[in-house]
């Protein structure tokens, strides 16, 4: 993926990794790639009500060199296809892609000659994000969930090859970091 | 509006003193600044002429003028933060929230879902299939003669609008206020039957077994009461955990 690969044998990378995924993790920079309705929830996403900067991604930059992470929010169309996936080639490695919708990621109720379904036909995913569109929270989750997923990741292929067949556990947000839980929800509405 | 000069100035020529209204909306600062340069033609009469975008944006370099500019932004500092430090304080959905679906259960533990498939029909993104087979008296796994055999929603496809459960004539599908669902791969996001069913709750046996409530009529007779809280929706609540990623599946 980078640098690492690269090395010679015999040279220790042993909290190394840690450090480095730690880093990646912490400063996941957005590229600016909006294309339907689901944007206005990832906008929402950036806002002071969610307030993305908790999570160290500010900034939704609209230059993919300066990126590491595509969030495809909205609907891919056929003839959008090439567009991100030129985006997605001109960000550097390591990069990673979030799939955030159900149109994005499987085409959702537009199952016809328009859409690609799934915008993993042309890129590779590494997280699906299901709704439509997802509230906040929902790419909150997701997000947290690729950090557990890059903060998993072995440096080089040789560490690769030794972790290889292991797995981790992705576990709902709100089960693993929530601290406060404000009210339930008031009584059921009536039918 | 800045690329059209007003009468009698050229648009090389910087704006004068004498071509500016005085009055409100300027300041003061501006009115003895220029003097009115020789040669230009009389002005004529401005008072009816609109404000330039900008002349309205002069600065008001007064003290008065930073203070009520800074003061804005410094009294939020005295303002409660807005942010929702969502994953680590969860705040409640609205009460109707739809969330994942439940396949929700009698209180003798046989499934409410008989296999009719009107919720596969009513699905605008073809994302339920349903797959139904017969009751025996052996096997029996709801109270009707056809149960659901095979249930599987795609979480992929569907956009949580709510028709099935419209559409569901026994109750037997409705929807939770969970809404954590992202995973990393397309195939692990269709949930089948068992992710779907509701917990067995105290008093519930795991079907199939006979109906214990009696004959068919009396499972299906008591309608949902108008007015009483719709509580099955959330009886599995509880997110569904146990999805594990494999280390290194990055493909990049």
């Amino acid at each position: 993926m980078g640098l690492e690969e690269k090395l010679p044998d015999g040279i220790l990378l042993a909290s190394v990794e840690g450090l480095v995924n730690w880093t990646r993790k912490s400063s996941l920079w957005p590229v600016t790639f909006g294309l339907a309705c689901c944007a206005i929830e990832m906008m929402t996403f950036g806002a002071p009500r969610f307030d993305s900067a908790r999570f160290g991604m500010e900034v939704f930059r609209p230059s993919p060199r300066q990126a590491d992470l595509m969030i495809v929010a909205g609907r891919v169309s056929q003839k959008m296809a090439p567009v991100v996936r030129q985006i997605y080639d001109q960000m550097a490695e390591p990069r990673w892609v979030i799939a955030m919708g159900v149109c994005a990621s499987s085409g959702g109720m537009f199952n016809n000659y328009a859409i690609v379904q799934g915008v993993d036909h042309i890129i590779p995913v590494d997280m699906y994000l299901p709704g439509c569109p997802p509230r906040p929270e929902m790419l909150i989750d997701a997000i947290l969930k690729l950090h557990h997923k890059i903060s998993n990741e072995p440096l080089g292929p040789k560490r690769a090859a030794k972790l290889a067949g292991q797995k981790v556990e992705l576990v709902p947000s709100s089960q693993k970091f929530a601290k406060v839980r404000h009210g339930a929800s008031e009584e059921a509405g009536n039918d | 509006m800045a690329d059209t000069p007003p009468p009698g100035r050229s648009p090389d020529q910087p704006a004068d003193a004498a071509s500016l209204p005085t009055g409100a909306g300027v300041p003061a600062v501006i009115e003895n600044s220029v003097p009115a340069v020789q040669g230009t033609p009389a002005p004529i009469d401005v008072s009816a002429r609109r404000l330039n975008e900008d002349e309205f944006d002069q600065p008001n370099p007064t003290l008065a003028g930073f203070a009520a500019g800074f003061g804005l932004t410094f009294s939020t500092m005295f303002k409660k933060v807005y942010t929702q430090q969502y994953p680590f304080e969860v705040f409640p959905t609205a009460p109707r929230y739809h969330g994942r679906h439940v396949l929700n259960r009698h209180p003798d533990g046989l499934e409410k879902c008989v296999g009719c498939e009107l919720c596969a029909w009513a699905c605008p993104a073809d994302a339920i299939y349903v797959e139904g087979g017969d009751n025996t008296e052996e096997a029996r796994f709801s109270p009707g003669e056809r149960y659901g055999k095979v249930y599987q929603i795609n979480y992929l496809r569907c956009i949580f609008c709510g028709l099935c459960i419209e559409a569901c004539p026994t109750r037997s599908l409705t929807m939770s206020n969970e809404y954590e669902l992202a995973l990393d791969n397309r195939q692990d996001l269709i949930y089948t039957k068992e992710q779907l069913m509701a917990p067995l709750l105290p008093g519930m046996e795991a079907p199939p077994h006979p109906m214990r409530l009696g004959d068919e009529k009396a499972y299906y007779t008591p309608r949902p009461q108008k007015g009483a809280p719709q509580r099955e929706a959330n009886v599995a609540g509880k997110p569904i955990t146990g999805h594990a990623i494999e280390v290194g599946g990055h493909h990049a």
